[in-house]
């Protein structure tokens, strides 16, 4: 039932040929088609803006008050592709390789593949549009390293290389809605999916300013609405990510795809106290020059900088040596909560470790720096300062933005640093042509569970969102749309839509109806703490079973005690949060359920039960090498779909990075 | 850092919808923490509100790391608090001490409505962009992005020009409401890079005439955007801006 | 784009107002540079001879109404830019950003302007009106070298013996110095100067123009004054 649709032939020929025989809407039948877009972030705002170009008339929507806010911008680091500038011996092949492997085997090769292909086009297309990358003196443009590679690959700017392509997404969909092409409702959020006759055609949504619902009519739906990180509360996700149009539509019948794959990034700034309301990441290509390590006596209390260098345990470069700093996230984090575990962790919590940057500070680009200035025997003082000068120039931001929230200068003494939940590999389940199992409902970027396997690579999130927005969605979109050229625009007044109206009316009603005691915020703190704790960085079945019994009892609390101020008739956003959180809510105990169906580890998600000797994660391929598809199918219960996931070119095998 | 807790006084903002005349309140917290943010010492002012059956205070915020440019807080008479180059939602309580009064509203400008509380609509820059703030190259007519080298300078300009997060500050801060130096950002964003060349001239006019049609103010070099700008995004702009509009304007048919 | 609408936009007011500024910069160099003929310690015959020359020469006389247009357009321009922008906002704030971020010349340009405005009728009621139209009493005709002339010096200093009037203009100058630091650097940046090689030079050059043209205006009535010339 459950058909992927991945093209025949051999792995490299697969999108060519799909392309070269893939359905085509002529352009005047494009004008009569209309395509509702549902966030736009790097994959919605790319999405619009070339189904824009290409004629379609779209209707893009965001609950922020511009596009341009979408979480995308966060994005720090930088973009892989495969683009072999630094003639390191990058290709299509090795980039589809690393993802793979990256993802511990439980990506879709085709989909990596193609993934790959289409990278070089995206830096092509970003540079076009104006994407300031940063360069070389010649000229040319600039990489860097990040994890799970052994290649220069990512392309950058600054630490806010997310920031840059969303910008130009952001300018290219503006630019269609001055011409007329796409048509932009901020400020909307969209609550529910329209069916007609088994086919997504259209939503509901929330105008967020006076509170009236909206009916939109699509010949298809897009949704590209992100991560759903905030499940656990706190998070490196933006205050409003959230999982409701994804939840919405899985509702509705569409697959949601592996759950539990989240990804715990292990740079971020620790917590420091229960008012916190959200976590902060430093960019994995930090590791490029920070390096890692805690002291080697338990329960050190000396400040960094009075630990002697032989006190220091570098343990990535002790454990991992062919890798280093540079091992894949999920290996990154669990060693560091190993650590902590142990009794070595740092600072006040003792929930941290340190990210140091003196010693490529002195050796990589003080020394550097002062043999271009013909300086010779400089001092450390010098090479510190050279070396400022460079760090700064690379990651300025990021270190500026650590001391305002820390107090403490990194350029002096170590960050302190701790895993956090930062990226979800799951989400709704899509083909080869990114439609889920409802027809003409289509999933992007982050929300959807296609690429990452059980672990996204560094610098890869930004390569999949703009691939699935600018290259892949505007050739299988056509293959959808060629066969509804004859569907006449469903006027919202139809049946369908009168009653999906009702319904988010009524669930609205019902919520501010409950007028219980406890707050929004206190439901999604306590689901979050659930989540962390028992469906967190290490996972086992006793821990998941308790998991669901407390969330299912969260959610009954929930609906008879939540409070919510206010009208729905006006701007409201405690009612607009507590629609999230009910959905986070449900989505929790689906996590939960496929994290206890997983009886494997594998990239992010580690499952006690199975572990090597060393500690590190076990996969199973005999038993999960599929795709875990969860059906909706009432309260509390799901039917478990599987894709099976086959390997022809990239043979699993046990990642090590030793 | 030295951590250690305070009570404070609050005066904020308060205005039920755009028709409301709005007025301040008064609003004592207790025991924040200098390590909470700005935002969290509101989120816990608002989870003491809802417990005791107000409204909330209702305000712009999404990322909180200073990147979406949605925060928006005039803060004891100044965007964005009393720290240089930081956005509302990287503000933290160690700015302040025990017995503080703050007063908080939102960005005034006519271009700028105030919605609700402290949230304004600044859908007047979406505007302004869709007058030209882009390069006009359809997905796949790119060639390949080393084919044209730009010179390390100009790049590194045109990326501190584009840093610009969009918040408004330098709108709320002019004592002419002037969206200039968000105009100027853009414009010397694509301005200053090759590929953006082509339409220099009528970018530069479309986007000053849409910044005028929108009612925002004209500029006059106080420099009061650029000191409170998150981004340091620097006034330099706004005359790289002024020729390029010049320029355009006298050439063009 | 029409001249019309190139002048109606918010950068094009600025470049009426930054280059009538900059023509007004260049007159008041050549007023000071006249007026400083008053030191010359020969009772006045160097100035008065220059004061002729500008008087009765037709190319001086034709400038002289492009510098009557050149600053009413500056004042007109100064006051609906002045007007129209205080009317985009029209809701202001409780606790007002004062100097964070600015500085109070640089925010008060429409006083300092009106300031200015009003010295101008009184300079020119003083100077400029009984030179060219109504005469005075104490405007005597002297003769030099065989040309008739105003007495001009005389005027001078019949005017600076009075403690107001030097009060009054000293006031002025103020105003004048502060107005120059902001619109030396300010009009140059309207024009279009951005390299930072450049705006630094003209910060400093306004700031050593504006001091140095405001103090030497100021020296004039005060030396009288005190009967140093």
């Amino acid at each position: 039932m459950l058909d992927s649709k991945i093209p025949a032939g051999p792995l490299e020929q697969k999108w060519v040929d799909y392309k070269g025989h893939v359905k085509l809407v002529n352009p005047a039948n494009k004008r009569k088609l209309e395509v509702i877009v549902v966030g736009t972030g790097l994959a919605g705002a790319s999405a619009a803006a070339a189904l824009g170009e290409l004629g379609y008339k779209v209707k893009a929507f965001c609950f922020q008050d511009s596009p341009r806010r979408a979480h995308s911008i966060a994005a720090q680091g930088g973009i892989n592709a495969a683009k072999n500038y630094q003639n390191d011996g990058d290709s299509v092949f090795r980039l589809f390789y690393d993802t793979v492997k990256g993802g511990d085997y439980r990506a879709r090769e085709a989909n990596v593949h193609r993934l790959a292909e289409v990278s070089v086009n995206i830096i092509d297309q970003c540079v076009a549009q104006g994407v300031p990358f940063a360069r070389e003196y010649g000229g040319l443009l600039n990489n860097r390293s990040f994890g799970g590679t052994q290649v220069k690959r990512t392309f950058y700017a600054a630490g806010q290389t997310g920031q840059q392509l969303l910008i130009g997404a952001y300018q290219a969909m503006e630019r269609q809605v001055a011409l007329g092409n796409v048509e932009m409702f901020s400020r909307h959020e969209m609550l529910d999916v329209v069916m007609v006759d088994g086919k997504a055609r259209g939503i509901i949504c929330r105008n967020l300013v006076n509170g009236e619902l909206e009916r939109h009519f699509g010949h298809a739906v897009l949704l590209c609405t992100g991560g759903y990180g905030n499940v656990f509360y706190l998070s490196t996700n933006a205050m409003g990510s959230n999982v409701t149009a994804a939840w919405k539509a899985h509702k509705k019948g569409a697959f949601f795809g592996n759950p539990c794959f989240t990804q715990i990034h292990p740079t971020c700034i620790p917590v420091s106290g229960d008012h916190q309301s959200k976590l902060t990441l430093m960019s994995e290509s930090l590791r490029n020059d920070g390096r890692i390590w805690v002291p080697k006596k338990k329960d050190d209390t000396r400040k960094a900088n009075d630990i002697p260098e032989e006190e220091r345990d570098y343990y990535l470069e002790r454990r991992y040596p062919a890798f280093g700093n540079l091992v894949p996230r999920d290996v990154a984090s669990r060693a560091a909560k190993e650590r902590c575990d142990a009794g070595y962790g740092v600072g006040t919590t003792k929930q941290a470790v340190y990210l140091d940057f003196k010693y490529n500070l002195i050796n990589k680009y003080g020394k550097t720096e002062a043999g271009k200035l013909g300086i010779e025997n400089p001092d450390t003082e010098t090479l510190i300062r050279l070396g400022k000068e460079v760090v700064k120039e690379e990651y300025g931001n990021l270190f500026d933005m650590y001391e305002k929230i820390t107090g403490e200068n990194p350029y002096e003494v170590p960050m302190r640093i701790y895993p956090a939940v930062h990226y979800t590999m799951g989400g709704l389940w899509v083909d080869y042509e990114l439609m889920t199992n409802v027809k003409g409902l289509y999933c992007l970027g982050e929300a959807n569970f296609s690429d990452h396997g059980a672990n996204r690579l560094g610098a890869s999130a930004l390569m999949q969102g703009l691939a699935d927005g600018y290259f892949v969605i505007p050739y299988t979109i056509g293959n959808y749309l060629a066969d509804e050229i004859a569907t006449k625009p469903i006027p919202t007044t139809h049946e369908a839509f009168v009653q999906t109206e009702k319904a988010v009316a009524d669930r609205i009603n019902t919520l501010m109806n409950i007028k219980g005691k406890q707050t929004v915020e206190s439901f999604h703190k306590r689901l979050g703490k659930i989540m962390w704790e028992k469906c967190g960085m290490a996972r086992n079945a006793q821990g998941l079973q308790e998991a669901i019994t407390e969330i299912q009892q969260l959610k009954k609390e929930f609906w008879s005690d939540v409070r919510i101020p206010g009208g729905i008739a006006e701007m409201n956003p405690e009612l607009d949060k507590a629609g999230r959180v009910a959905d986070f809510i449900e989505l929790g105990e689906l996590m939960c359920k496929d994290a206890l169906n997983r009886n494997e580890s594998c990239g992010g998600h580690f499952r006690e039960e199975s572990q090597t000797e060393e500690g590190e994660a076990k996969r199973d391929d005999v038993n999960f090498a599929y795709v875990a598809a969860w059906e909706y199918k009432g309260e509390s219960n799901w039917e478990l779909h599987k894709e099976n996931l086959e390997f022809e070119v990239a043979k699993p095998t046990q990642r090590s990075y030793k | 850092m030295e951590h250690y807790m305070m009570n404070l006084t609050l005066k904020v903002w308060r205005q039920k919808n755009a028709n409301d005349k709005g007025g301040f309140e008064s609003y004592p917290v207790k025991n924040i923490s200098s390590e909470m943010s700005f935002l969290e010492m509101i989120d816990v002012l608002n989870e003491e509100l809802i417990r005791d059956g107000k409204d909330p205070i209702a305000f712009d915020h999404d990322c909180r790391e200073g990147i979406c440019g949605a925060c928006s807080m005039y803060i004891n008479g100044r965007p964005h608090g009393p720290w240089e180059q930081n956005t509302t939602c990287q503000l933290h309580m160690r700015a302040y001490k025990d017995g503080d009064t703050i007063t908080i509203e939102p960005w005034r400008a006519n271009a700028f409505p105030v919605i609700k509380d402290l949230v304004v609509d600044r859908s007047a820059f979406d505007r302004i962009i869709q007058a030209g703030g882009y390069i006009s190259v359809n997905t796949g007519n790119a060639v390949d992005a080393n084919a044209m080298p730009v010179e390390k300078d100009k790049a590194d300009a045109a990326f501190a020009a584009a840093a610009c997060i969009g918040c408004g500050a330098c709108v709320a801060a002019c004592k002419n409401s002037s969206a200039l130096l968000f105009v100027s950002a853009k414009v010397s964003h694509l301005a200053l890079l090759p590929q953006g060349s082509p339409e220099r001239k009528s970018r530069a006019l479309n986007m000053v005439a849409q910044m005028d049609k929108e009612g925002f103010g004209a500029c006059t070099n106080t420099g009061a955007c650029e000191a409170v700008c998150p981004k340091g995004i620097s006034i330099t702009n706004i005359a790289r801006l002024n020729a390029e509009f010049s320029l355009a304007a006298l050439v063009s048919q | 784009m029409k001249w019309s609408e190139m002048f109606t936009s918010s950068i094009g007011k600025k470049l009426v107002m930054a280059l009538t500024g900059l023509f007004l910069i260049i007159f008041l160099v050549v007023h000071a540079g006249i007026n400083a003929c008053i030191w010359a310690n020969d009772s006045g015959e160097m100035f008065n001879k220059a004061a002729h020359f500008m008087g009765s020469t037709v190319v001086i006389r034709i400038a002289e109404i492009g510098l009557f247009l050149g600053i009413f357009l500056h004042i007109i321009q100064g006051l609906i830019l002045e007007f129209q922008n205080r009317s985009k906002r029209k809701q202001g704030y409780a606790v007002p950003m004062g100097n964070k971020g600015s500085k109070w010349y640089s925010r008060s340009m429409g006083l300092l302007g009106t300031i200015l405005l009003l010295f101008f009728i009184l300079h020119w009621w003083h100077f400029w009106v009984p030179a060219r139209f109504i005469g005075h009493e104490e405007l005597t005709e002297l003769e030099i070298n065989g040309v008739h002339m105003h007495n001009m010096y005389n005027l001078m200093q019949y005017t600076f013996q009075e403690l107001w009037v030097v009060i009054a203009y000293v006031f002025a100058c103020f105003s004048l110095c502060w107005h120059l630091i902001h619109g030396f650097q300010s009009a140059f940046r309207t024009v279009g100067v951005s390299n930072s090689k450049y705006v630094s030079l003209v910060q400093n050059v306004g700031i050593g123009y504006s001091i140095i043209i405001s103090l030497a205006f100021a020296m004039m009535p005060v030396s009288m004054y005190l009967g140093w010339v």
